[in-house]
């Protein structure tokens, strides 16, 4: 299908850009990659009413950085993140994360806070930020603000960001030697995951759990590094889980606890 | 800045294929549109609309893009390849393309323009990729007719170097 009409704006700043969220605000649409909003403006599942596209603005096609965290600005694609060369030493759980992305063909245009914009449940991106405490950088005519990835992600495909707010940067810390480990669940390669598992062991006796896929939003906690299956099990149930076209609810929960304390193993052996 | 109103119809001017073209485009016409309808090349195949068929993928400046998940206006000024540059004026096919009729990688060929395009991009960054490399981004791209193996044998002998 194809969109409805919308005005199309290219501001050239990062200024422009904010101003021209002042003046429009949630009627309008940020576009970075595209690679979701497009997809849904096809489909006339999203309306806009103007489309602002960030995409060319070179101050946010930008890695930085900053010694203990990596700052990743908003025109910044899937793809050049996994192509920057220290990516593996600085950021090991979004080198693991980064593959299971879309596909080579979308994260050529899809960006690291797109996907993190957009706030699907079961997404890679979200869920390695909330899991390492990164922080969302957004800006307005009213000032900056940093939310961490707890405050920003609200529930499904919802949001902190005010309708006047553009993203210009988030922020992953940076994983002083922790082991880490990555897995999913989906019906082919580069579909949404149904489950989707990360871990960060900072030594032999905790590791941070989180997971996606199993509520509006990832969810982290500590799990204990030995004989983890027995919690796991019980957060499985505590979290529910929840239905779609893809996986019933009990699905879901069998998945994460069974996926769960392989990754949580990976991750300990990876420190090791 | 760039600003065009809903309303409004644009001179949007491109690379097609090495010739500098423009056509008049509304804000919401899509690029796979734009190059079939606008500019009359109907070599990219639009498949599914929203990103996940991989039929309609072009390169922009070099890289790999789904051209229905991309406006025209969006593409200005950009050099945008199609699987119309692939042959020689003389009609010899490249590399990629003979080995996929050397290895009768296509039946019905809609999805074909697309492959081609995607992976004159990866194996322009990647020549000798492994199956497995190979297989990861076939997974961008839907066939509904060879079962992938064909396709999958094409690559292979391309990312050999053509023997």
């Amino acid at each position: 299908m194809k969109p409805r009409p919308f005005d199309y704006l290219r501001p050239d700043t990062v200024e422009e850009a904010v101003a021209l969220l002042a003046e429009y605000g949630e009627e309008a649409r940020v576009l970075a990659g595209g690679q979701s909003l497009v997809p849904m403006l096809n489909l006339r599942i999203v309306e806009a009413e103007a489309l602002i596209d960030i995409s060319r603005i070179t101050a946010l096609d930008v890695i930085r950085d900053h010694g203990q965290t990596i700052e990743i600005g908003a025109a910044v694609t899937q793809n050049k993140l996994m192509a920057w060369p220290q990516l593996q030493q600085k950021l090991p759980l979004v080198a693991a994360a980064l593959p299971h992305v879309g596909h080579f063909q979308t994260r050529n245009k899809g960006t690291v806070c797109g996907s993190i914009a957009h706030a699907d449940p079961s997404s890679e991106l979200p869920l390695t930020l909330a899991l390492l405490g990164g922080e969302i950088v957004l800006k307005s005519k009213r000032g900056e603000r940093v939310l961490t990835a707890k405050e920003f992600h609200k529930d499904m495909l919802t949001t902190a960001r005010a309708g006047d707010e553009l993203i210009v940067a988030v922020r992953f810390p940076v994983a002083n030697g922790a082991g880490v480990a990555f897995r999913e669940v989906a019906r082919r390669h580069g579909d949404f995951a149904i489950v989707a598992v990360a871990a960060i062991a900072e030594n032999k006796n905790a590791v941070r759990l989180g997971v996606g896929g199993m509520a509006g939003k990832p969810a982290v906690r500590k799990v204990p590094a030995s004989d983890s299956a027995a919690a796991i099990a019980a957060w499985a149930d505590e979290l529910e889980g929840y239905e779609d076209l893809h996986a019933s609810a009990a699905m879901r929960r069998d998945l994460f606890r069974n996926l769960a304390p392989l990754v949580v193993g990976e991750a300990i052996r990876c420190a090791a | 800045m760039r600003g065009v109103k809903a309303s409004e119809r644009v001179r949007v001017a491109l690379t097609l294929n090495g010739r500098k073209l423009a056509a008049e485009a509304e804000p919401r016409t899509l690029l796979c549109d734009f190059i079939r309808h606008a500019l009359g090349a109907t070599g990219t195949h639009v498949g599914c609309e929203h990103g996940v068929c991989g039929a309609c993928t072009v390169l922009i400046d070099g890289v790999a893009t789904r051209s229905c998940l991309t406006f025209a206006v969006q593409a200005e000024g950009r050099e945008v390849k199609t699987v119309e540059s692939l042959a020689a004026p003389d009609g010899a096919l490249s590399p990629l393309q003979q080995a996929f009729r050397d290895n009768h990688a296509l039946q019905c060929g809609f999805c074909t323009p697309g492959i081609l395009m995607s992976f004159t991009d990866y194996l322009s960054r990647n020549p000798h990729a492994s199956e497995a490399e190979i297989r990861d981004v076939l997974s961008g791209h839907l066939c509904r007719c060879t079962g992938y193996a064909g396709i999958v044998a094409a690559i292979k002998q391309a990312a050999r170097g053509g023997s």
